[in-house]
């Protein structure tokens, strides 16, 4: 097992103030990725000539946001920022792998496990920001009562699930490479090495989708239900406007029919291109009815 | 045979077990689940990107288990804490 907490470069006094190797490298990735956007945001270019490293950053933050409005299916804009930065350290901590003397600070368990803190607590503070403190606690208890104890040994196993999926991996991977060393000292390495930038860049894209489906899930509850709530306000309206006798709606369902011959009620009344067709046509028939 | 003697054997026994038995269901499962994404893709080349989205997401899912196995296999052959017990105890005698 590689001795990335047990190898302490400094230690102040007898206290608990020590300085390991996983601290100081995840001081260095820090460090590259907060000094390497500020020299390249330094000057940015709107017009269509840019630096190539602004495209390389448009690239990430495009990427970033199209995958957060995916999965989340909202605005990406407030999860950027959170999801973004566990994104970005756990790629750049595997990229820096390569790098010589350097081990990646997600092989400790200290460093993933204080990342999926960061999502344990960033889940409740995105619901109670969207939501409020009531219908984020409602979640709790959302089929019934009794699913409260699950919900929360739900809510701490992921979190652990979390935090031991991601250090496993780049554990594993660094361990792989020290025995394949120890064996095979040329070409396999490398070849283990390459792999190993492949499957962090999985680990850093599933721990972030991870992070973004647990945190909307905890918005989501809500959203389905105001979805709910409309679709049964627009079905009062609708039967409000129109209602319309039996025979009638016997002839627009048919007509509907002919549209899409298996149309479930659902379908029906949610936005389909027909819907605001029939909207108009209802007067008129109810004055046709008037006349009979 | 003596108490440390039989604390490494079986944690070495069980830590080969631990990873040999915990591997099966989660590669029969990322197995069927890549089968079903590759049929599904085959029948709806549009919605590549979802569903290998969700595959890679829903493998990590399913390999989790097979971490766990990993991790415990990891402990108890490096950091075993019965191991260490029984050899602090052995010295401090």
């Amino acid at each position: 097992m590689h001795a990335l907490d047990t190898d302490i470069l400094w230690r102040w006094g007898d206290s608990f103030v020590i300085l390991n190797k996983t601290i100081l490298f995840t001081w260095i990735v820090m460090a590259v990725l907060a000094v390497g956007s500020l020299i390249i945001t330094w000057r940015l270019s709107s017009g269509p000539r840019m630096d190539r490293w602004q495209n390389l950053l448009e690239i990430v933050v495009s990427f970033l946001r199209r995958e957060i409005r995916q999965v989340s299916r909202q605005d990406p804009d407030p999860y950027l920022p959170f999801v973004g930065t566990l994104f970005l350290f756990i790629a750049a901590s595997a990229l820096l792998d390569l790098v010589p003397y350097f081990s990646s600070p997600a092989g400790s368990v200290m460093t993933t496990a204080a990342l999926a803190v960061c999502v344990f607590f960033a889940v409740p503070v995105f619901g109670i920001a969207r939501g409020g403190v009531a219908t984020y606690l409602k979640n709790y208890i959302r089929p019934s009562v009794f699913m409260l104890p699950f919900n929360i040994i739900g809510e701490v196993s992921r979190t652990l699930a979390l935090a031991v999926r991601l250090f496993g991996n780049v554990m594993s991977g660094a361990l792989v490479v020290g025995i394949l060393l120890s064996i095979v000292p040329f070409l396999a390495p490398a070849v283990m090495q390459f792999m190993g930038l492949v499957f962090g860049m999985i680990q850093a894209y599933i721990f972030s989708v991870l992070a973004m489906v647990y945190i909307s899930s905890g918005i989501q509850a809500r959203e389905t239900q105001q979805q709910k709530a409309r679709q049964r306000a627009r079905k009062a309206e609708l039967k409000q406007q129109a209602p319309s006798p039996p025979r009638q709606r016997r002839g627009i369902l048919s007509r509907d029919e002919i549209d899409k011959p298996p149309s479930s009620p659902l379908r029906k009344q949610r936005g389909t291109p027909s819907r605001d067709d029939v909207h108009e046509r209802d007067p008129s028939h109810e004055k046709g009815s008037t006349n009979d | 045979m003596t108490d440390q003697a039989l604390i490494g054997m079986v944690s070495i026994i069980m830590g080969g077990l631990t990873i040999a038995i915990g591997s099966i269901g989660p590669a029969l499962g990322e197995a069927r689940a890549l089968a079903e994404a590759l049929g599904a893709i085959a029948r709806q080349p549009d919605e590549a990107g979802t569903i290998t989205r969700t595959l890679f997401v829903g493998m990590a899912m399913v390999e989790s288990t097979a971490i766990y196995c990993f991790v415990i296999a990891i402990i108890l052959i490096f950091t075993n804490p019965f191991w260490d017990f029984v050899t602090t105890a052995g010295a401090g005698n």
